[in-house]
C-alpha cells in the first residue's frame, strides 16, 4: 500500500468513527441548504399568494364622497374600511399598508367634470406593502381611465384622443427565469455544503492532529510530507463531495415541497442540473479543502482553527450577496473568478439558459488554477519545520 | 549506529544546541542525560530529521540525514516527545498505519505487529480504541508503532516519563531486549537511576553542549564522586534546573 492510500484510508476510517464529523458531512451540511431553501420559498410563495388572491381591506377617508369608486374597489375585492384620523402615522407605524384619502371637494368637482384628487398614503421602503399598494394604485388608475373614456365618448370623441400612446407589456421572462431571480442565493448553499462537509475533517487533520501531538510521530515516517498532505486533502475532498451529492439529491426533491406552479415558475433541479453543478463545483471542492487545511495549519489549536474557519466561511457569501444586490452583466472574465464563476453559472443553469462550452471551461480552468495555488501554498506550509512542533 | 558531529541549532536568539557531538553504537544503550531545557529534545529532533541543523552533521548507519532524510528515517524507530495516538483507532490500527506508511507488505506487517504486541505485553489493549488509554498504555502503543518496521536504530525521548514503577521496569527490560538484539538504542532522560541502571554509555548535555561522554563507571572516576547524581551535578556545574 503506498503512502497516499495509507493516509487516505486511515483518515476516512477514523473520521467515519467521529460523530461530529459525520453529522456535519452527512446531515447538517447537505440538509441545511435544502431545508432553508424550502422553508424560505414556502414563506415567500404563500405571502405572495395571500397578497394577490385575498380580499384586501383598505381604510378610505371620505368614502361617502365617492360611492362609485368604492364600488369599483369592492368589485376588485378591495374593501373600504372606515377612514382613520392619522393616516400618515398609521402607515409609518405599520398599522396599515396603504390608506386612500378622497379630497373633500371630490363630489363637487366630479359633478362639474373636473379633475379630482385621490391620495394614496404608503411607504415605498416597506417591501411587504408593495403588493397591496400596487393593487390599489392600479385599481384607482384603471377607474380614472375608464371614467375618462366614458366622458370622451359622451362628448362624441374617441378615447384614443386622450391616450395617443399605448404601452404594451411584452415580458420576456420565462417561468424558469422568473424563478432564477428568486433562487439567486441557491449557489451559496452549494458552496456552504462543500465548506461544512470538509470543515471538521480539515481542522482535525491539521490543527487537531497537532493539538493531539500526533503530527510529529507521523512526520517521522519515511514519507514525503506532500504525500501525507495529498492523502489528507483526498479525504477532505471525499467528505465534501459526498456532502454535495447528498445535498443535490435533497434539492432534487425540493419542487415537491414548494407550490411553484401557483406562482407560475418552473424549477428544474433534475439530474442534468445536478451533474452540471457538481462538475462546476469540483475545483471549488479542492480549493476549499486546501484553504481550510492552510488556515487550520496556522492555528495552534482545534478551537482556534474553528474560529478562523468560521471567518473564512463568510468569503463565499460575497459573490452571492453581490449578485443579488447589484445586477451586474456577466462579463466573460467573471466566469474565471472562482466562486463568482460558479455563482453565475449555477444561476444561469437555474434560469434554464444552459452554459456555453467556453463558460464551463473558464469556470473549471479558473477554479483549477486557484485550487493548484492553494494546494501549493499548503504544501509549502507543510514543509515548514514549525508545523510539527506542538509545544 | 548514530554519529552526531558538531550540531548547532538556534531559535531566534536562543542557542538551543550549541556544538553537540557523540556516537551511539550498535548493541549498546546510550543515554542522553541533561537538565530540562538542555537541548535533548532538539538534538533528537535533528537526529530524526524533523529539524534541520544550522550546522553539523548526523550520520545514521553511515547515511547523511541532510542528504537523504527518507533513508535515514527508514532506519530509525522513534518515540518522540510528542506521542499522540489516534484516539478513534485501536492500538493495532495505530500500529498498522505506521507500518503502511513504511510501505510494509500486509503479511509482514501483521507478523511484526503481533510480535510487538506480545513483546510489549499489550495483548489486552490491542483491539481497544486508544481513547482513555493510561500513560503506560500510550507509551507501549507509541513504541510498538515506532518499531513496527524493525529498525536498527531506536530513539526514545524520555520513554519512562509519567510511567509508574511497574511500567518503568517493563520499559527498561524491553530496552535491554532491544540492545541484546544488537540494535543501537539512544534515549534521553533526566532521571539518574534510570540512566545508571541501563546505559552502557552516558552523554551529558547542558546548555546545548556535551559536557561529558563516558561509561557510567568512568564518569564516577572522572569526578571522584560515589553516586551518579553527585557526579552529574558536578559535571553540569550547578544543580539549577535538575529534576528528580
Amino acid at each position: 500500500m503506498n503512502a497516499f492510500s495509507a493516509v487516505y484510508w486511515k483518515e476516512v476510517r477514523e473520521n467515519l468513527r467521529d460523530r461530529r464529523t459525520l453529522i456535519n458531512a452527512l446531515i447538517t451540511g447537505p440538509l441545511l441548504g435544502p431545508v432553508m431553501f424550502i422553508t424560505l420559498m414556502n414563506v415567500i410563495v404563500n405571502r405572495e399568494l395571500a397578497k394577490t388572491d385575498q380580499p384586501l381591506s383598505v381604510p378610505v377617508i371620505g368614502a361617502a364622497l365617492a360611492p362609485n369608486l368604492v364600488a369599483a374597489m369592492k368589485s376588485a375585492s378591495i374593501d373600504a374600511a372606515p377612514g382613520i384620523d392619522d393616516p400618515e402615522i398609521a402607515v409609518r407605524e405599520q398599522r396599515t399598508d396603504v390608506v386612500v384619502r378622497i379630497s373633500p371637494d371630490y363630489a363637487k368637482a366630479w359633478e362639474k367634470g373636473q379633475a379630482v384628487q385621490v391620495e394614496l398614503i404608503f411607504d415605498s421602503s416597506r417591501r411587504d406593502a408593495a403588493a397591496p399598494v400596487s393593487r390599489v394604485r392600479s385599481l384607482v388608475e384603471g377607474y380614472g381611465r375608464r371614467e375618462g373614456a366614458m366622458r370622451l365618448i359622451a362628448r362624441g370623441l374617441s378615447p384614443t384622443t386622450a391616450w395617443p400612446v399605448q404601452v404594451a407589456y411584452r415580458d420576456q421572462a420565462t417561468s424558469q427565469s422568473r424563478s432564477a431571480l428568486m433562487f439567486s442565493f441557491l449557489p451559496y448553499f452549494f458552496v456552504l455544503t462543500v465548506f461544512l462537509g470538509g470543515m471538521y475533517l480539515a481542522i482535525d487533520l491539521t490543527a487537531g492532529e497537532r493539538e493531539r501531538q500526533s503530527l510529529e510521530p507521523l512526520f517521522v515516517n519515511p514519507v514525503p510530507r506532500w504525500q501525507i498532505l495529498a492523502g489528507k486533502l483526498g479525504a477532505i475532498c471525499t467528505f465534501s463531495l459526498v456532502s454535495l451529492l447528498l445535498s443535490m439529491a435533497a434539492f432534487a426533491t425540493a419542487p415537491w415541497f414548494i407550490p411553484t406552479e401557483k406562482i407560475g415558475i418552473a424549477l428544474d433541479l433534475g439530474w442534468r442540473f445536478a451533474s452540471q453543478v457538481v462538475l462546476l463545483m469540483l475545483p471549488l471542492i479542492v480549493l476549499l479543502a486546501a484553504l481550510q487545511s492552510l488556515v487550520s495549519a496556522f492555528a495552534k489549536s482545534y478551537r482556534e482553527a474553528q474560529t478562523y474557519l468560521s471567518i473564512l466561511m463568510i468569503v463565499p457569501v460575497l459573490p452571492s450577496a453581490l449578485l443579488s444586490v447589484v445586477a451586474i452583466r456577466a462579463e466573460p472574465w467573471m466566469y474565471a473568478v472562482p466562486l463568482l464563476g460558479q455563482n453565475l453559472g449555477i444561476v444561469q443553469l437555474l434560469r434554464g439558459d444552459g452554459m456555453a462550452g467556453w463558460q464551463i471551461a473558464l469556470c473549471l480552468g479558473g477554479g483549477l488554477v486557484a485550487a493548484v495555488l492553494a494546494v501549493w501554498g499548503t504544501a509549502l506550509m507543510y514543509r515548514s519545520e514549525r508545523l510539527a512542533i506542538s509545544g | 549506529m548514530i554519529e552526531v558531529k558538531d550540531l548547532h541549532k538556534s531559535f531566534g536568539d536562543v542557542r538551543a544546541v550549541n556544538g553537540v557531538s557523540f556516537t551511539a553504537r550498535d548493541g549498546e544503550i546510550t543515554g542522553l542525560l541533561g537538565p530540562n531545557g538542555a537541548g535533548k529534545t532538539t538534538t533528537l529532533r535533528m537526529l530524526y530529521t524533523l529539524m534541520t541543523p544550522d550546522t553539523g552533521q548526523v550520520l545514521v548507519d553511515g547515511l547523511d540525514a541532510s542528504a537523504d532524510p527518507s533513508a535515514v528515517r527508514r532506519r530509525l524507530g522513534v518515540l518522540p516527545d510528542a506521542r499522540g495516538l489516534y484516539k478513534r483507532l485501536t492500538a493495532s490500527e495505530n500500529i498498522d498505519y505506521f507500518g503502511r506508511l513504511h510501505g510494509m507488505p500486509e503479511a509482514l506487517l501483521r507478523e511484526r505487529r503481533e510480535a510487538l504486541i506480545d513483546a510489549l505485553d499489550m495483548r489486552d489493549i490491542a483491539t481497544r480504541r486508544t481513547e482513555g488509554f493510561s500513560q503506560g498504555q500510550r507509551v507501549k502503543t507509541g513504541i510498538a508503532r515506532a518499531l513496527v518496521h524493525d529498525p536498527r536504530n531506536v530513539l526514545l525521548d524520555e520513554p519512562t516519563n509519567g510511567l509508574d514503577v511497574m511500567a518503568t521496569r517493563a520499559m527498561r527490560r524491553f530496552m535491554g531486549q532491544l540492545r541484546d538484539e544488537g540494535r543501537c538504542v539512544l534515549f534521553s532522560s533526566h532521571i539518574m537511576q534510570e540512566v545508571a541502571a541501563l546505559c552502557d554509555r552516558i552523554v551529558v548535555i547542558a546548555h546545548g553542549r556535551v559536557v561529558a561522554d563516558a561509561p557510567p563507571a568512568a564518569l564516577l572516576a572522572q569526578t571522584g564522586e560515589t553516586t551518579l547524581e553527585d557526579a552529574f551535578v558536578k559535571i553540569i556545574g550547578t544543580d539549577e534546573g535538575l529534576a528528580a
